[in-house]
């Protein structure tokens, strides 16, 4: 039974997920968005993984379901759209986001790379040959966020970026495996590959070196 | 093929393609983002239409009424679909839960409404526009309360007897001079797998083709079958990649009912996912345990007396959650009592969470032993040895059909550096770290399935293999076409594997760690029957003709494979079945975990250092998929040992930590290097190919472990799962 | 997520202007908070102006010896700056100790500030949330409160600011500028930024409507050993349980904020004055006051063992 602390009457009206605008300490009064004539869209131009692309879009479409609906790159994955776990990290001017959290009309003029950008069936990027010999991946789903991750972590390793687990922070970090384990927890892995992802990276981290 | 005696020796023996660690058979797909996952078909149902779920907000009621005129009147929308014009959905066999709230609300976040629009935003939107009345009732949200009440419920289908009792329990345990009684508990966990359940439907007439996200396709076609009231025949489903399921997607969830329901109702295709922070309370999930565990013994260690008794809470007609599948058969003891019951509870469906009763079961079992090994002041790994049975426990003229628990246990011991561990706890320190070494037993079951696949060969002597088998992750593809290779003599790469077609032949899915043994035998089955086309064809001796190296050889006369197809395709079909060797023999896997853990001694904080897991499971089909089986079962035992819970508010009865933010799953930061390694077994008695599954073995006893090394590390016992730094802290040594 | 129009400003005047004149406007800048949120409709915008294009990404030294840090610096750049790795090393471990590195490039220093609380109830909307929702009730209260606060809450809310960031600044003294739709500017010191929930939990700080955040300046360093500690349930990628952002001195005294305790940064100075004779007495102090939820009592110890693992490894360190 609902708590009577709340004022919930057995009967009642619960406006779902309108709750908080009807009550929102800015009220949204007839801004001139969306209405019946349909909801605003704008023009954006990007380019993937080398390709330019102009687009018109709801302001609502998300750098994701623009990549996944509209450009049809579904290379990019939608785990849980809230920045919660990483399956849809793509790079965007050479550094990796979390493309669910970002909205497309945020990055016009970017330079967006996917895993489809990274290498293909036939012409492997270094990280994506990793993950297979090492079988970084189980049922492939959080697989691009965590190949993009990892091509991004090696990246900022080597550009100095510091992080949480380092002891001395004016040091510069290497790519050791607990460093790798820490960057990469933006990518969760429910299948639980993180040891052999770690392998992957390390191999690639090695060649490198 | 029928299988009802033990195999002899036979194509699979040759091991050159199978035992191999070969990369995965979609390893370029799933690298390179071109997988296609239920979402992601383009082209296959055009001017589809996007579905968005709108989930109820009360935990028990009825819906008084919904206004729909807003949402209808918003831009894009197609249509919205509720139970007034949704027809009233039927419920499938596996599951209990209702699938739309028509108009009584079962639980929390219960689907009440589908708004169908031009695009994903413009259905999001419209859905929070929907005005839902409802009257709300009283729901029971607390296992707690029913814990001591709540029945033995009647035997059902799944999970074995709910109550057995072997011996004399009372009379034992009363004169034990050893004893350990407790109480666990493990919390409701969810599946978490990264895909969500999503679904695109189109219907052609009266038939209905859905691609989706499914371990279970014929369980698919019948559930979603009744749930449309539509024959089976009229159902076709497409499952080829799975982001993830670890049961949580057995059969049909919300996202394929209802997309199916409304592109009916708007007579367009549509797609829909669950959104995430939904999926916590819609679907699934692994009920909460309260398990009471009496355990007595002889002072050399030999159990004379196991009580294990568990209460779960599900929605009225669910089932219960069989924790005691492992106690049944794990230890020897002349005296054992175990017992289910179930509650009635108010909130979303219990129901199979990967290794469904073992893991949650063994998760009370093995700290039971810990606590035992304790009191006897004897080596936890000893005491398991002690109590190792080479015949069912509860059925002694019945073996085992391989039981390499102590091997597991040795070579684990062995391995880990078990030695080195102090029995008395607390007295191992790295700095501000506690370190702790803990271990436990693990048993899952290794029973099989019938199977069925199609064998297809080519002029190029290709083999082409279909079988509604899905892969959920668990390496199937590879799995297939290692078997095939081997059977038909020829390199793994002149393969073709097709899976998660519900047109293609039956096999039991993707669940029970039953998948890939299961397949496999279609497999042989399949190719079997295919070298008998093929030596028919070529006019070859069927008894002498032999099949190596892309060759058919018999007598002097040689061909190549793809000779007997020029002809024409060569497709044969077979399903493998079994009898009474499951009943002759206890067919099962085994496992040692081993775990080091450092606790910190200022906050509490735990980090698992290292794990290694010993397994006997068979023939092990594919080494490299196989261990990433059981190092992700690690993973996922240890989450459930440091901070897997699904919170439940029980004043408006939900689970409150409905993301993946609030619900913990274990990150890269979390996990070691992990060690995963198979003992050389074979078991005949299961399947030609004589392999076992591995997937929930890997999780089975892993979270037990981690706890008991807890203990070795801090002096404290947790029974109450996961070992949040909250339930000890205050026990921790005093170091202001 | 609600219709919105969303426009691109090229000045801060610009920016506070517009958002200032239409209610319902918001500032967009990482947006890794607020589309997060407005795709449950927790928050509604119907107009969004994004300021990525306003140049304040840079982080420049102050005649006073201190540094300047632009709104827009992404929690990556500022954590990575050398100048605050060595001057200001707290307030780099502090970003790095959250969220994820996806999350760390995208998200900026002002939006860090601006985090909304992550209590599930706020992010329920069909659950009471009188910060969601004023006048509806606080579900959070005899509810699932485990991570929620132990002090400084109120009758109306036990929500906590879940960020990091900001408990390095508050030890550091930093001042916060912004400047208005009339072009005003003002400096609001971080201990007066966050608000307490009161009776007033939706407002999360002093801003007003249209106020943009332009720069954190912080003073010149204060020497020291540089530490923060955040426990959580797993070990990244997590809210903070308890966290200790910390400055300490050889001769033992030093400064102190707790983390996820509280509605904003909690620092007393009068723990501090007697941080020299340990832990338990700066956090009696420290949380004096507190009224933890039997779910989140575990917190004060917590916030305690925490301080005492801070001080061992400063004198270590």
């Amino acid at each position: 039974m609902a708590p009577v602390m709340f004022g919930v009457s057995r009967r009642e009206v619960l406006v779902t997920g309108a709750v908080s605008a009807a009550l929102s300490s800015f009220p949204a009064e007839a801004h001139p968005a969306g209405g019946e004539a349909g909801p605003p869209a704008m023009p954006v131009s990007f380019k993937v993984n080398g390709t330019s692309h102009a687009l018109t879009l709801d302001t609502r479409t998300t750098l994701l379901d623009a990549l996944r609906e509209h450009l049809h790159l579904t290379g990019t994955k939608k785990g849980c759209d809230h920045g919660q776990c990483g399956a849809c990290t793509v790079i965007v001017n050479g550094e990796r986001i979390n493309a669910c959290l970002s909205l497309a009309v945020q990055h016009e003029g970017d330079d967006v790379t996917t895993v489809e950008g990274l290498g293909t069936p036939e012409r492997l990027h270094p990280m994506q040959a990793a993950f297979v010999k090492h079988d970084g991946y189980q049922c492939g789903y959080c697989t691009p966020g965590q190949i993009c991750s990892a091509v991004s972590v090696l990246q900022e390793i080597r550009r100095g970026v510091p992080s949480h687990v380092q002891s001395d922070i004016t040091a510069a970090p290497q790519p050791t495996n607990i460093e790798m384990r820490e960057r990469m927890s933006g990518n969760i892995c429910r299948c639980g590959a993180y040891s052999n992802i770690a392998e992957a990276m390390a191999e690639v981290a090695g060649e490198r070196a | 093929m029928k299988f009802d005696t033990p195999a002899g020796t036979n194509p699979t023996d040759r091991m050159r393609v199978l035992g191999k660690p070969l990369d995965r058979y979609e390893a370029l797909l799933k690298t390179t983002g071109t997988a296609t996952y239920a979402y992601e078909w383009k082209d296959v149902a055009p001017g589809f239409a996007y579905g968005y779920v709108l989930g109820a907000t009360i935990s028990k009621g009825r819906i008084l009424a919904i206004d729909t005129r807003e949402a209808e009147r918003a831009p894009g929308v197609v249509g919205v679909v509720t139970y007034r014009n949704a027809g009233k959905p039927g419920v499938g066999k596996f599951y209990v839960q209702k699938m739309l709230a028509a108009p009584e609300v079962d639980h929390y976040h219960q689907p009440v409404a589908v708004v169908v629009a031009d695009t994903f935003e413009q259905a999001r939107a419209a859905a929070a526009l929907l005005r839902v009345d409802y009257a709300r009732s009283d729901g029971r949200f607390d296992l707690d309360a029913q814990a001591a009440t709540a029945p033995v419920p009647p035997q059902g289908e799944f999970g074995g007897p709910n109550e057995k009792a072997i011996g004399s329990f009372g009379q034992a345990f009363a004169a034990a001079p050893v004893k350990v009684d407790q109480r666990y508990v493990v919390p409701d966990q969810a599946h978490c797998m990264m895909e969500p359940h999503a679904t695109i439907a189109r219907w052609d007439g009266d038939r209905v083709t859905c691609w989706t996200s499914i371990q279970q396709m014929n369980w698919g076609t019948r559930d979603l079958g009744l749930i449309l009231d539509i024959p089976k025949e009229n159902v076709r489903l497409h499952s080829p990649f799975i982001g993830g399921g670890f049961g949580g997607k057995g059969t049909v969830q919300a996202d394929l009912a209802l997309a199916a329901i409304a592109a009916r109702v708007v007579g367009r295709p549509v797609k829909l996912a669950l959104q995430r922070p939904l999926m916590f309370n819609t679907t699934i999930h692994r009920p909460k345990t309260i398990q009471h565990i009496q355990l007595g013994a002889e002072r050399d260690g030999r159990l004379t007396a196991i009580l294990h008794d568990s209460v779960s809470g599900n929605l009225p007609g669910g089932r219960t959650e069989p924790c005691v599948t492992s106690t049944r058969g794990l230890y020897a003891g002349a005296n054992r009592l175990t017992r289910t019951r179930l509650a009635t509870l108010d909130l979303a469906e219990g129901n199979a969470m990967r290794a469904p009763g073992e893991a949650p079961g063994l998760m009370a079992l093995e700290i039971a032993m810990d606590e035992l090994a304790e009191k006897l002041g004897m080596d936890p790994v000893q005491l398991r040895i002690v109590n190792d049975t080479q015949v069912d426990p509860e059925e002694p003229s019945r073996p085992f059909s391989k039981r390499a628990f102590v091997q597991c246990l040795e070579e684990g011991a062995a391995r880990f550096g078990w030695r080195s561990r102090k029995a008395e706890p607390g007295q191992v320190r790295d700095g501000e770290w506690l370190i702790g070494m803990g271990m436990a037993g693990a048993i899952r079951g290794g029973k099989i399935a019938k199977a069925g696949a199609r064998a297809r060969l080519g002029r190029d002597g290709r083999v082409t293999i279909e079988t509604d088998m899905t892969d959920i992750g668990t390496g199937s593809y590879t799995v297939v076409q290692q078997t095939a290779a081997e059977v038909m003599g020829v390199a793994a790469d002149r393969i073709v594997v097709k899976l998660g077609d519900s047109s293609f032949p039956e096999t039991p899915g993707s669940g029970g760690q039953q998948g890939a043994p299961s397949v496999a035998a279609g497999t042989y089955a399949a190719c079997m029957a295919l070298r008998d086309a093929v030596a028919q064809r070529l006019g070859f001796n069927t008894a002498e003709v032999e099949f190596a190296d892309g060759q058919v050889r018999a007598g002097n006369r040689t061909a190549s494979l793809g000779d007997a197809a020029v002809g024409g395709e060569i497709v044969v079909e077979d399903t493998i079945t079994f009898e009474k060797l499951a009943e002759q023999f206890n067919q099962q896997t085994f496992a040692a975990h081993f775990a080091e853990v450092a606790v910190n001694a200022y906050t509490g904080e735990t980090r698992v250092r290292r794990v290694l897991s010993v397994c006997a499971a068979g023939r092990i089909i594919n080494p490299k998929t196989a261990r990433s089986q059981v190092i992700g079962g690690i993973v996922m035992g240890i989450g459930a040992a440091l901070t897997e819970e699904m919170a439940v508010d029980k004043r408006f009865g939900f689970f409150v930590n409905h993301d993946l933010a609030g619900y913990e799953v274990p990150v890269h930061a979390d996990v070691p290097h992990l060690d995963a390694i198979f003992l050389d077994e074979v078991d005949p008695t299961i399947s030609p190919v004589k392999a076992k599954g591995v997937g929930e073995l890997g999780l089975t006893g892993v979270a037990p472990a981690i706890a008991n090394a807890i203990y070795n590390a801090t002096g404290i016992r947790v029974r109450d799962y996961p070992l949040t730094l909250d339930k000890y802290l205050d026990r921790l040594p005093d170091i202001v | 997520m609600k219709s919105f129009t969303y426009e691109r400003a090229r000045t801060p005047a610009e920016a506070a202007a517009a958002v200032a004149r239409t209610p319902g406007a918001k500032f967009l800048a990482g947006g890794t908070n607020l589309l997060d949120l407005m795709k449950l409709e927790v928050e509604t915008p119907t107009y969004l102006v994004d300021v990525q294009d306003l140049a304040l990404d840079r982080i420049e030294n102050t005649g006073e010896g201190g540094l300047r840090i632009g709104a827009l610096v992404s929690n990556t750049a500022l954590s990575a700056d050398m100048r605050v790795r060595r001057d200001y090393g707290v307030l780099a471990r502090a970003i790095q100790a959250g969220a994820s590195g996806q999350l760390r490039n995208k998200a900026t220093t002002a939006g860090n500030l601006l985090q909304r609380t992550r209590c599930p109830y706020f992010y329920d909307t069909a659950m009471p949330c009188n910060k969601r929702a004023p006048g509806s009730g606080c579900a959070a209260i005899g509810g699932y409160s485990r991570q929620l606060a132990v002090i400084g809450s109120s009758d109306t809310c036990i929500a906590t600011y879940p960020g990091d960031m900001a408990q390095a600044m508050r030890v550091l003294d930093a001042t916060v500028e912004t400047v208005n739709a009339r072009g005003a500017t003002r400096a609001i010191p971080i201990a007066d930024f966050h608000r307490l929930p009161g009776d007033k939990p939706e407002r999360d700080n002093v801003l007003a409507h249209g106020e943009l955040i332009t720069a954190v300046t912080l003073p010149p360093p204060i020497g020291g050993t540089h530490l923060y500690r955040k426990v959580r349930d797993r070990a990244s990628y997590a809210f903070a349980l308890v966290s200790v952002a910390a400055v300490l001195q050889r001769d033992g005294t030093g400064r102190v904020c707790f983390g996820g305790v509280a509605h904003k940064p909690w620092r007393v100075e009068a723990a501090e004055a007697v941080l020299p004779k340990g832990a338990r007495a700066a956090a009696a102090i420290a949380f004096a006051d507190a009224r933890p939820t039997e779910a989140a009592r575990f917190k004060l110890s917590l916030a305690t063992r925490t301080l005492a693992a801070v001080i061992a490894e400063g004198k270590a360190g």
